[in-house]
C-alpha cells in the first residue's frame, strides 16, 4: 500500500491542501498581506525579485556549507582525540561544552567586532552551532566498537592506527551521518543569526530588511528559499548515507519501512 | 616431559580480580596440557572463570600468578599464531563475509592475493561458498558463526580458540555445527581448545574434557574421550558417550551438593 510513489503523492497533496487551505483562509478573512501574506502574494513576490534572491541565497548557502564543512572537520577530529586518547578527553570536553552551552545570539556581535562584517563570522557561527552533533555523535561512534572485536584486533597485534582505520572510523559512520544531518539544519540557523546581527547580503539579512519595511510577503518569500534549501541540504546528505553505508541500520529501517 | 611435545602447557594458573567489596578469585590453580592437533575442551559451570582461562592463554589478559607456554613460548602478550572464536560472531557488518574472512590476513600485512585465495577455500570449507559477497545482515546467526570461524584460520594459525561459539544459537543449528566443527577440525588438524558448558558438546568433540569445578575454578579431572574418530551423530546415543557425559555430570554435580 505504502510503496514510494504513493508516499510522494501524499506528501505532495497535503503540501497543496495545506496552501490551499492557507489561501482560502487569507482571503475569505480578508487577512491583510503585512500581518499573513497569501501565498499567491508570496509567489508573486517570488516572481518579482527572482534575481534579488538568487545573491542572496547564494550567500547564505555559502556561509551554511563552510561552517558546516568546519564543523565536521573539527568535530570529527574532536571526536578521535576523545575516544582514542583518553587523556585529552579532560581537556577537550569542558572546552566544548562551553562553547555548545554558550549562546550564539550573544556572542555574534563580539565575533562581528573580531572578524568585522564579512562572510567570516557567519561562517565561524554556522560551525559553533553545527559542530557538537558532530563530536557527540562520532565519539560515541567511535566508542561502539564490540568488545570482541577489539579483543580480536588485539590478539593480531593490530596498531593503534589499524584499529582506528579498519574498527573505529567504519563503526562511526551512521552516527557520523545522523550527526550530520542534525548539523546541516543547525548550520542553516547559524548562517542566518550571523547575518541577522549584522550584514548586508544573505537571506537573514534580507528578512531583517523586509520586517523593517513591513515587506511580510518579501520576508515569507526569503523564509520559504531559506526552508528549500535546508531541506535540499538534509537530502543530499543522506542520499550520500544510502550510497556509502548501504549496510547500517539506520538505512535499512528506511528501506525496510517502505518494503512494508 | 610427556612426548610430543605440548602445543599449549597451562601450570597452576590464579587469577584474582579485584571488586568493590573486595578481591574475587576466578581461577585457583589451574593446570593442563594440549598435545599437538588434539582436540580439548575446557567444561565448567557458568560464571567459574572459562573464558578467563582462554583469555590468558591467547594473552588478553595477565594471570595472577601461573605460566602459559604455547609452542614451547611463554605467553606474555597477544600472539599472532593462534586463531579465536568468540561468543558472538563479532563480525564487521559494513564488510561482506570474504572481507570479514580477510580481516586478520590484512591486519598481519599478509599478501592480498594469496589471502583472498584462502578466504575463498575456507568459505568453502565452512560451506558458505555461495555466500561470500553477502553482508553478514543478511547471514543466519549459524552462517555468523560459521564465518567467524573461517576468519579465525585465515592466517593459519597453529591453535584454534573457541570461547562457547555456539552457545547463542538454538540446540538443531549447534549440533549441525558441532559436526561442521569437526569436520574442518579433522581436514586441518588445528590444535584445538574448546570452551564450553554444554558435556555432550565437550565430549562429542574432544579426545579430553578438562573438568572445571565451581568459582574459585580448579581442574577436578581431566576426563580422556575414548570414542574412535571420525565421530559419527550416531555416537551421540552409544553407551560409551553416555557413560562418559553422565561421569562428568556426576564430577560436577558432586561437587554442588
Amino acid at each position: 500500500m505504502s510503496t514510494q510513489p504513493f508516499r510522494i503523492l501524499k506528501v505532495t497533496l497535503t503540501l497543496i491542501a495545506l496552501v490551499v487551505l492557507w489561501e482560502i483562509a487569507c482571503r475569505v478573512f480578508q487577512i491583510p498581506s503585512f500581518l499573513v501574506p497569501a501565498p499567491s502574494d508570496i509567489g508573486a513576490r517570488l516572481y518579482e525579485k527572482r534575481d534579488l534572491y538568487l545573491g542572496h541565497t547564494w550567500v547564505t548557502l555559502y556561509e551554511t556549507l563552510a561552517g558546516f564543512a568546519l564543523a565536521v572537520v573539527v568535530g570529527v577530529i574532536a571526536a578521535a582525540l576523545i575516544v582514542v586518547i583518553p587523556a585529552a578527553r579532560d581537556v577537550i570536553m569542558p572546552l566544548l561544552l562551553i562553547a555548545q552551552l554558550v549562546p550564539k545570539v550573544a556572542i555574534a556581535p563580539i565575533l562581528l567586532i573580531w572578524f568585522g562584517y564579512g562572510l567570516l563570522p557567519k561562517v565561524i557561527i554556522a560551525f559553533l552551532v553545527a559542530f557538537f552533533p558532530i563530536v557527540v555523535n562520532v565519539a560515541t561512534g567511535l566508542a561502539a566498537v564490540e568488545r570482541e572485536l577489539l579483543d580480536l584486533g588485539r590478539s593480531l597485534e593490530a596498531t593503534r592506527w589499524q584499529i582506528f582505520c579498519k574498527f573505529r572510523m567504519p563503526t562511526a559512520l551512521p552516527e557520523l551521518f545522523s550527526g550530520m544531518k542534525i548539523a546541516i539544519t543547525l548550520a542553516v540557523i547559524g548562517a542566518v543569526i550571523g547575518e541577522f546581527v549584522g550584514g548586508n547580503r544573505g537571506l537573514g539579512y534580507l528578512i531583517l530588511v523586509a520586517n523593517q519595511d513591513l515587506d511580510t510577503p518579501l520576508a515569507f518569500a526569503a523564509l520559504l528559499i531559506l526552508s528549500a534549501a535546508g531541506i535540499f541540504l538534509y537530502a543530499v546528505i543522506e542520499v550520500v548515507e544510502r550510497l556509502l553505508i548501504p549496510w547500517s541500520a539506520s538505512v535499512d529501517h528506511y528501506l525496510e519501512a517502505e518494503r512494508a | 616431559m610427556a612426548s610430543p611435545a605440548p602445543m599449549i602447557e597451562v601450570t597452576d594458573l590464579h587469577k584474582t580480580y579485584s571488586a568493590r567489596d573486595g578481591k574475587i578469585v576466578t581461577l585457583d590453580g589451574v593446570s593442563f596440557r594440549v598435545a599437538p592437533q588434539e582436540f580439548v575442551s575446557v567444561l565448567g559451570p557458568s560464571g567459574c572463570g572459562k573464558t578467563t582461562v582462554l583469555k590468558i592463554i591467547a594473552g588478553l589478559v595477565p594471570a595472577t600468578t601461573g605460566v602459559v607456554y604455547v609452542e614451547g613460548t611463554r605467553v606474555t602478550g597477544s600472539q599472532r599464531k593462534i586463531g579465536i572464536v568468540f561468543q558472538v560472531p563479532a563480525l564487521m557488518r559494513w564488510r561482506t563475509a570474504i572481507q570479514n574472512v580477510m580481516l586478520p590476513a590484512e591486519i598481519l600485512g599478509l599478501d592480498p592475493v594469496e589471502s583472498r585465495h584462502r578466504a575463498a577455500e575456507l568459505m568453502s570449507l565452512v560451506g558458505l561458498a555461495e555466500f561470500a559477497s553477502k553482508y553478514p545482515n543478511e547471514l543466519s546467526g549459524g552462517m555468523k558463526q560459521r564465518v567467524a570461524i573461517a576468519r579465525a584460520l585465515v592466517h593459519d594459525p597453529s591453535i584454534l580458540l573457541l570461547d562457547e561459539p555456539f552457545s547463542a544459537l538454538d540446540m538443531m543449528t549447534r549440533n549441525q555445527l558441532n559436526i561442521e566443527l569437526l569436520r574442518i577440525w579433522s581436514e586441518r588438524r588445528k590444535t584445538s581448545l574448546l570452551i564450553t558448558h554444554s558435556i555432550p558438546e565437550a565430549v562429542f568433540l574432544s579426545d579430553r574434557v578438562v573438568v572445571l569445578g565451581p568459582r574459585p575454578a580448579n581442574v577436578l579431572e581431566i576426563v580422556p574421550v575414548s570414542l574412535p574418530r571420525p565421530r559419527t551423530p550416531e555416537m551421540r546415543v552409544s553407551s560409551e558417550f553416555i557413560k562418559i557425559v553422565d561421569h562428568i555430570g556426576r564430577r560436577i554435580g558432586l561437587e554442588y551438593v
